[in-house]
């Protein structure tokens, strides 16, 4: 997800468009993204944070977290 | 030996064809360097291009900053080797971690292509330093993500250090600060978004205010 203080200018036009459809009372939108990994029992939370981190988020603009999901 | 200029392709750069005859027209040597080659061949400096490097999948420029020959630049980099990233180049030597802060999708959401203002705020760098101080010079920009931004305190250090070399006259992505380029602590490696590739000629351009950038350049590598 974009850092708070980072400027989301597709979020906003998400948020603008809303009430354009009738929906109303959505204060804010932020738009991020999810990857999703398939990983064996060899990738320990350590490396994953490292994956997050290194590749699939910018940290200088991008907050991420991790969630381990069981199949 | 004469003085040789590499110009990066990755796939889907584009600009790599005006880039090498920029580096050509100040009569350097364009040297072609592929994304996976193992060693720079020798070149005196990089300029690393526009374009949508791997697409730009992930975000712009992060694939490239992985590349093969982006280990190569980037210990170059650090050795002194002077760098230019134009455009996705920039973005690519940011997510390299070269240069501070990021580009994000403008903040218009549209592609933004035209001629601007620039006004160069730093000419202690390498690739800079044949422009007057404050010069105003016209250079078009081309970019979907060409919005820098950078947390409240890089910026202060930015600006406290003078390496916001490039400043928009009429900030056309929201770029916080009008900045439309930055260089390194050491003023070798040199970021921007807009093309001075494209602006070497009357003929092809808006103005020839762009060679300057490749005249600095060649000045410091002749010199040393």
């Amino acid at each position: 997800m974009p850092k708070p203080e980072i400027l989301d200018p597709q979020g906003q036009a998400v948020a603008k468009a809303l009430p354009r459809l009738g929906f109303s009372g959505v204060a804010e939108v932020r738009q991020g993204k999810r990857f999703e990994l398939e990983v064996d029992d060899s990738v320990d939370d350590a490396t994953l944070a490292r994956i997050a981190e290194g590749l699939l988020a910018n940290p200088v603009i991008e907050e991420w977290t991790v969630r381990r999901v069981a199949e | 030996m004469s003085t040789r200029i590499g110009v990066i392709t990755f796939p889907g750069t584009l600009d790599d064809v005006d880039a090498a005859r920029a580096v050509r027209a100040v009569e350097v040597e364009a040297v072609p360097l592929w994304h996976g080659d193992a060693d720079l061949r020798g070149v005196d400096a990089v300029v690393v291009p526009g374009g949508f490097s791997y697409g730009d999948y992930l975000r712009a420029g992060a694939i490239a900053s992985y590349a093969p020959v982006m280990g190569l630049v980037v210990e170059a980099a650090r050795g002194g080797m002077p760098v230019l990233g134009i455009c996705n180049g920039f973005q690519v030597l940011c997510e390299a971690g070269l240069l501070p802060g990021a580009l994000i999708r403008n903040a218009g959401l549209h592609f933004v292509c035209r001629d601007e203002w620039l006004r160069v705020d730093n000419t202690d760098t390498a690739w800079t330093a044949r422009y007057a101080p404050g010069a105003e010079i016209l250079i078009p920009v081309k970019h979907m993500d060409g919005c820098y931004v950078a947390d409240a305190e890089t910026v202060a250090e930015l600006e406290g250090e003078g390496r916001v070399v490039f400043r928009y006259t009429d900030n056309p992505n929201g770029s916080v600060a009008d900045i439309a380029g930055v260089c390194d602590a050491g003023g070798r490696v040199v970021g921007l978004m807009p093309h001075p590739e494209h602006a070497i000629e009357a003929l092809t351009g808006p103005s020839d205010d762009g060679l300057g950038m490749f005249l600095s350049v060649l000045d410091q590598l002749v010199r040393a």
